[in-house]
């Protein structure tokens, strides 16, 4: 089954949960028939549109993804999730916990989730997020949310692959948002102070209203900033309608066209970046005879740049 | 990319403690693998769709409550009628001694006891999938 592209491809278009499910584990461990596969997908397939949910950890992305895909679900708008958390550097291992707080969408037919963990890409995002996208747009779907822990230059590259970011926050992030501003105002499309139930909340919207006015004074682009209590669904409809006005105003300035444009440079640079790693890099790291340079640089016969030009000539 | 060993760590019936289960969590991490918890008082229905969205390859049934005899019977036939019977199921938690036997009778592979070394469990599921 998994051999035959035309027929994944086929069953894929259908819906088939188990043959979607399949080919995104294909994508994620890069083998040759995943590989096939994204090649004809890329070739096919307009991507959906693509809604990153960022911030800081424990700050309610999972419950509000939960609470927007239920009032898309009411305008029949079948939804993928995409679920990411980061990949431990120690172990290798990742503990994907957002399921925990989607289990009122869990078994609805018109809902996909998979979690996914961020896998040692060498810096730069892990193509298979986008690659998964595909997937989920060629199955059908009408959104697809792609959750991410954002803090991070590696999850502000996650996000950047999102039509539309909202960014999450809480009322206690106060030292934090100082800390991360300058990124995070960055990407964000729009901004949500969740957990308006905790005390200083209003203050919290006030705090990051400020930033954001100081932002890209000449963009048309007004960020919103919405007071959500996610567990009492209180302002989710906000959110969603921000997401209609801000894919609209894309639209309407021809810049969705060019963030799409944005996401293939960097699935090409992160292409690139593997190939080079894996043809290049790794059978050098891997030649017996490597250690003996670094003994040679640690004795002072040699230096490091000479050697990289010696084993690396690209002129 | 290699590939890694993907596992749904499960909780049905209604019990309310996940201790357990977020311990077996987490040392499976550590082990290296990437675990997916779906939180507590899972229905047979979310389990198997879960694995089926998650394409792991074990699914890990941690229960308390002793609702095992019913609920098991109905996970392994979901995941039959999903087409995803190749997915390897093991169970742990408390489970009496004598339904172990009724459980292999099943298609789970292995009953795991309270206070079982994680690293018994992490060298029964490398085997497995191998
Ligand atoms: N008081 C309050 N608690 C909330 C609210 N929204 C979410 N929570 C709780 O906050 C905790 C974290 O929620 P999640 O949705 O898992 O947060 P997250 O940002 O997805 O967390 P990570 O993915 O682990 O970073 C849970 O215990 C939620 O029940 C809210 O509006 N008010
Ligand atoms: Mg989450």
């Amino acid at each position: 089954m998994t051999n035959d592209i035309e027929k994944l491809y086929a069953e894929i278009q259908k819906g088939n949960e188990n043959i979607i499910a399949q080919a995104i584990s294909m994508v994620e461990d890069g083998t040759k028939n995943g590989l096939k596969l994204m090649k004809k997908i890329y070739k096919n397939v307009e991507p959906a549109y693509m809604v990153g949910i960022s911030g800081p950890p424990g700050s309610g992305k999972s419950t509000l993804t939960q609470r927007i895909v239920q009032l898309w679900r009411k305008q029949n708008k079948k939804v993928g999730i995409i679920a990411i958390d980061p990949t431990s550097h120690f172990s290798g291992g990742a503990l994907l916990g957002d399921r925990v707080r989607m289990n009122e969408i869990s078994t609805d037919p018109n809902v996909f989730i998979r979690s996914m963990a961020t896998r040692g890409s060498l810096g730069g995002l892990n193509s298979s997020i986008y690659d998964t996208v595909l997937i989920f747009s060629l199955a059908g779907f009408d959104y697809i949310i792609i959750e991410t822990v954002g803090v991070g230059q590696n999850e502000i590259d996650i996000v950047k692959l999102a039509d539309t970011t909202v960014f999450v926050t809480v009322p206690e992030a106060g030292d934090e948002i100082q800390a991360y501003k300058a990124g995070l105002m960055e990407v964000g499309d729009i901004f949500v102070v969740n957990k308006s139930d905790r005390p200083n909340s209003q203050q919290m919207v006030l705090t990051i209203e400020q930033l954001v006015s100081f932002k890209d004074e000449d963009k048309e682009w007004k960020p919103p900033v919405i007071s959500t209590n996610a567990l009492k669904n209180k302002g989710i409809s906000d959110i969603k309608d921000w997401i209609t006005k801000h894919h609209d105003y894309l639209l309407d300035n021809k810049l969705l066209k060019e963030n799409r444009k944005q996401v293939i440079k960097a699935q090409m640079i992160n292409l690139m970046e593997k190939t080079l790693n894996e043809k290049y890099i790794k059978p050098i790291l891997e030649d017996e005879k490597f250690p003996e340079h670094i003994e040679q640089i640690y004795d002072k016969k040699k230096d490091p740049y000479s050697t990289v030009e010696e084993l690396m000539p690209f002129d | 990319m290699d590939k890694k060993i993907k596992v749904l760590i499960a909780k049905p019936g209604l019990d309310g403690h996940d201790r357990g289960a977020k311990v077996i969590a987490r040392g499976l991490k550590e082990a290296g693998m990437e675990v997916v918890y779906t939180g507590l008082r899972q229905t047979p229905e979310q389990i198997v769709r879960s694995a089926v969205q998650e394409d792991v390859d074990v699914i890990g049934l941690s229960i308390l409550s002793g609702a095992h005899t019913h609920l098991f019977p109905e996970i392994m036939k979901r995941l039959e009628e999903s087409d995803r019977e190749d997915i390897k199921v093991i169970a742990g938690g408390i489970i009496p001694e004598g339904d172990h036997k009724e459980l292999k009778e099943l298609g789970i592979e292995a009953v795991f006891q309270p206070g079982t070394p994680i690293s018994e469990i992490v060298e029964f599921i490398e085997k497995e999938v191998k």
